[in-house]
């Protein structure tokens, strides 16, 4: 099949997921008990059940095994013609067993989660091995959280559906109010809650509770006839309290002035021309060009374009590029992965210097280093698999007006809707939304609905400026790998590439 | 499979929620199970095998709509659940619109089995799986020094839906599928390494074609090395089945009630309006026993019919759902299409080819994005050069930029090849001057 690797901003998937009554509390609140010793009485399994589970998860022979246990509430609220009239929910709890032998996965999960169940799956997953090796469980310890990147104020389990329908109602007359070409506006919140229980063969366990909003708002003009659309959005791991009269103005805003400069746009004649990318959702270019094909299952399987390029040059010496699950708050931001590393921030390429790939278990094991902490999954349905976080260029030391200036002919980019890459052949590409045409070092005409297309390692070499303006963008950005969403995020400062393929007429 | 229990649970949530207050009341359950096997370079690389169900459940109460689904399907919770979404929805503004479909239109039953599972599907065991993946690969393994992976896949699932609606509606749809892939690496001049792929399913087992697949993942992928892009400029545009239908995509989602009343789909008001060359004509045919996508009724369970969609290049329906029909004041049609046929012609891909002097033959998608209100595309694409009628340079790295409009009224010819294990029939397609960026 097609493995496509990709990503996409979130108000494209406004009539998205779910409405969560809540009916279960936050673990570990209440205080006497520990948030882990919580979740295990939630799922209903005792220490002597895990051991048991795994015991039979080796009996053919696997290295290790790992249970990973998930009860996630998600919730959508929506906005359409003014009124805010739609709501769904969804609940999703289960079990997964992941059995490695060597560098191979047996993987099985259920929904029912009772011992028997559990040790059917275990059985399953157990059948990638054949072997008599026998792998002795350790006693159970709980690996703490150390750094929790998304404390919050309130629970969205305990936030009821009337209380956020007054925000959708202002986003939605903000914008009405902001521009009379205004026709409709769709607008939805979306939150998830997932309870997270771990534990594996070498001892470790832990719980983990992880929060998830995003609200987006999609905004149609009309001017003379013609008709245009564009959209806005925020996503955050945070509680109600992300819902502000801020948020929403600079939503409201976003959403507007994307769409109204499309009446002014126009496609730019094609062809490979320089390329100034705004600061922060410009890091899809990272993202596609490079961050996929750090990953290091491509490496370790040798089908990535970087396969070889472990320290070695790839770009320019002033360029430092940080895979991070270590942003306050930030979509992308792990407190502990979910095969039980350390959320951290990875420098991918230092001194443009590529320094380290993506690792999750499996590759760490592989090529011998700690795993980065990369090692996510969708769902308990998934295994896990090495994943990017939040991915940015770090500052440089040119201003964003500089770079434009250095310019004679060419695009500036800054509005991004998805992006697209092939890892073996390096091919990238990115839809841009709208941006500038650049002519004698000055912005001209805005341009729109283009799609550029580039090579990953040409590219990263053809990156000669990076301003000093880093920025992160929190819209609702989501990677698909092998079928797996996953939140991420993005950024990076104002910089040129000497040169990439725009489309557009001829 | 979904037993009589189930259904009886289905049944008691129905009246549960009806009980607590719901004018209507719609409940589903699904029911799946699938299982994968993937080998890398001939071994068992990753196993998984997973059943799941969930119930969906959508709640008409007070001129309010809401909905809800769940995996925890024990009455207790499920009591919880039920009464928690209702008191939510309560809270929402009142949506008249939203009403369960005219019993009239749903669909009745007494039409022939659509033959769409495999009896045979519980049998097929793991063993037989793995041995049909590598014998996939094993087509390729060796077969070329420049090789660095194969990747070979064996997929399988099967999917039970059984839905009552309170007006009347009751509902069961049962599928299988298979499918066998293969995807190839190989090492080019510098560090590319491109791949390529292919693949085959049905929804038959003893109907898959089992054999030719890893050969043609790699004949696919060897014919690439060497790709370049090449100078700007316009070109006949030839598409291959495998993607073609992703110059359809566009045209069909901005037939959508959602997207016309949004005034968000470049096709609002062009219905009779001629919006395509005369090769453009497309059918939905939901009735073709054992064919993937079939269906007697829609997810609203209203009966599916066939209907012409673009006739000549003339739009002749949208799709609108009950809701999006009932906001629009106008007829509704069915939410969405089941099998999408676009009239062959009478030749292959090669046949095609052989008649274009200047052209390029997209054989991959990369990114891009369709605008739905302008309908202006900009797409990434690889493929050949076509000189004279032969594929001559592999390309890469290049857009296509273009008005959807624009492009389907430039389709001068399509071909007898399209994918039958796919819902969409979409055969190879011929536009002639298309916008090109490279060089």
């Amino acid at each position: 099949m097609d493995r496509r690797k990709f990503i996409q901003t979130g108000s494209l998937a406004l009539l998205g997921s779910a409405v969560a009554p809540s009916f279960a509390a936050p673990f570990g609140v209440s205080g006497k008990q520990s948030a882990l010793k919580a979740a295990m009485d939630h799922f209903g399994v005792t220490e002597n059940d895990l051991q048991k589970v795994m015991s039979a998860a080796l009996e053919k022979g696997g290295d290790y095994v790992d249970l990973f246990f998930e009860h996630t509430f998600s919730n959508y609220v929506g906005l359409q013609d003014s009124e805010v009239n739609r709501c769904s929910s969804n609940i999703d709890y289960g079990m997964g067993v992941r059995v490695i032998s060597g560098d191979q996965t047996g993987y099985a999960y259920i929904e029912n989660i009772t011992l028997n169940e559990m040790l059917k799956a275990a059985r399953t997953a157990a059948r990638i091995a054949s072997g008599t090796k026998k792998t002795d469980l350790v006693a159970l310890t709980e690996k703490p959280i150390k750094t929790n990147y998304y404390p919050f104020t309130t629970s969205w389990e305990y936030v009821l559906l009337k209380d956020k329908m007054p925000y959708l109602q202002r986003l939605n007359e903000r914008i009405f109010a902001l521009d009379n070409r205004v026709q409709k506006v769709s607008a939805s919140l979306t939150d998830d809650t997932s309870h997270i229980l771990f534990c594996n063969s070498e001892g470790v366990q832990y719980y983990d509770y992880r929060p998830m909003v995003a609200l987006s708002a999609m905004c149609i003009m009309e001017e003379n006839g013609r008709i245009e659309n564009s959209y806005a959005s925020r996503s955050y791991r945070k509680g109600f309290e992300f819902l502000t009269d801020e948020v929403i103005d600079i939503i409201a805003r976003e959403a507007v002035e994307s769409t109204a400069i499309l009446f002014k746009a126009v496609k730019p004649k094609g062809g490979e021309m320089p390329v100034v990318m705004g600061a922060g959702g410009s890091g899809i270019l990272l993202h596609e060009a490079i961050g996929h094909a750090f990953e290091a299952d491509f490496n370790r399987k040798n089908i990535s374009i970087f396969s070889d390029q472990l320290n070695k040059k790839i770009c320019n010496e002033h360029i430092n590029v940080v895979d991070d699950g270590t942003i306050m708050f930030n979509r992308g931001a792990v407190n502990i992965d979910d095969e039980g590393t350390y959320g951290q921030k990875t420098y991918i390429v230092k001194n443009g210097i590529l320094t380290s790939y993506l690792h999750d278990r499996i590759s760490a094991n592989y090529y011998g280093v700690p795993s980065t902490g990369n090692g996510r999954r969708e769902s308990f349905k998934c295994v896990p698999i090495p994943r990017m976080r939040s991915t940015y260029m770090e500052a440089g030391n040119r201003t964003e007006a500089d770079i434009i200036a250095s310019v004679k002919k060419g695009i500036f980019v800054d509005k991004f809707t998805n992006g697209q890459v092939q890892i073996g052949a390096g091919d990238f590409t990115f839809f841009v939304k709208s941006g500038y045409l650049i002519e004698e070092g000055k912005l001209t005409q805005p341009i729109k609905d283009i799609n550029i297309i580039g090579n990953g390692p040409k590219a990263l070499a053809d990156i000669t400026m990076v301003a000093n303006n880093p920025t992160i963008d929190n819209g609702t950005w989501t990677c698909g790998k092998d079928g797996q969403s996953c939140p991420v995020t993005c950024g990076m400062p104002s910089a040129l590439v000497s040169k990439l393929t725009v489309g557009g007429e001829s | 499979m979904i037993s009589n229990n189930d259904k009886k649970l289905v049944q008691w949530a129905l009246d549960y929620a009806l009980k607590n207050g719901c004018r209507e009341v719609k409940v589903n359950l699904y029911a799946g199970s699938d299982s994968s096997f993937e080998l890398r370079d001939g071994k068992v690389d990753r196993l998984q095998q997973a059943s799941e169900s969930v119930m969906g459940i959508s709640v008409y109460v007070d001129g309010r709509y809401g909905t809800f689904s769940t995996n925890r399907l024990n009455k207790e919770e499920l009591e919880v659940f039920i009464k928690n979404g209702i008191e939510a929805t309560r809270y929402l503004a009142k949506d008249e619109a939203r009403q369960l479909p005219d019993p009239s239109r749903y669909y009745k039953g007494g039409k022939p089995d659509l033959q769409l599972y495999d009896p045979n599907f519980p049998t097929v065991s793991p063993d037989e799986k793995v041995a049909l993946a590598k014998a996939v690969g094993d087509e390729a393994i060796g077969k070329d020094a420049r090789i660095i992976s194969v990747e070979s896949s064996y997929n399988d699932g099967e999917s039970f839906t059984y839905r009552i609606h309170s007006n009347g509606f009751e509902g069961e749809m049962q599928s299988s599928w298979y499918s066998l892939s293969c995807s190839v690496s190989v090492k080019d001049e510098g560090e590319a390494r491109p791949s390529s792929y292919w693949y085959e399913s049905s929804l038959f087992l003893d109907k898959l074609v089992k054999e030719g697949i890893g050969q043609k993942a790699l004949e696919r992928t060897l014919r690439k090395l060497g790709q370049k892009k090449i100078k700007s400029g316009e070109y006949t545009m030839v598409v291959d089945p495998l993607n073609s239908s992703q110059l359809l995509r566009p045209m069909i989602s901005a037939l959508y009630g959602s997207q016309l009343q949004q005034k968000n789909s470049f096709l609002l008001n062009k219905l009779n309006e001629k919006v395509g060359s005369d090769k453009f004509l497309l059918k939905d045919e939901p009735h073709i026993i054992g064919a993937m996508g079939a269906r007697y009724f829609d997810g609203e369970g209203v009966a599916t019919q066939p209907r012409v969609v673009f006739d000549r290049g003339v739009l002749k329906t949208y799709f609108i759902d009950t809701y999006y029909a009932n906001k629009m004041k106008m007829e509704p049609t069915i939410s969405d299409p089941s099998i999408l046929i676009l009239q062959p012609g009478s030749t292959d891909l090669n046949g095609l080819i052989a008649h274009v002097d200047n052209g390029i033959l997209v054989t991959g998608f990369n990114g891009g994005n369709c605008n739905s209100s302008t309908g202006d595309f900009s797409y990434g694409i690889e493929g050949f050069l076509i000189e004279n009628g032969k594929l001559s340079q592999p390309v890469n790295e290049m857009n296509i930029t273009g008005n959807m409009i624009s492009l389907w009224n430039s389709l001068i010819e399509t071909g007898n090849d399209p994918r039958l294990n796919s819902s969409w029939r979409i055969p190879s397609l011929v536009f002639e001057g298309i916008d090109f960026s490279g060089l």
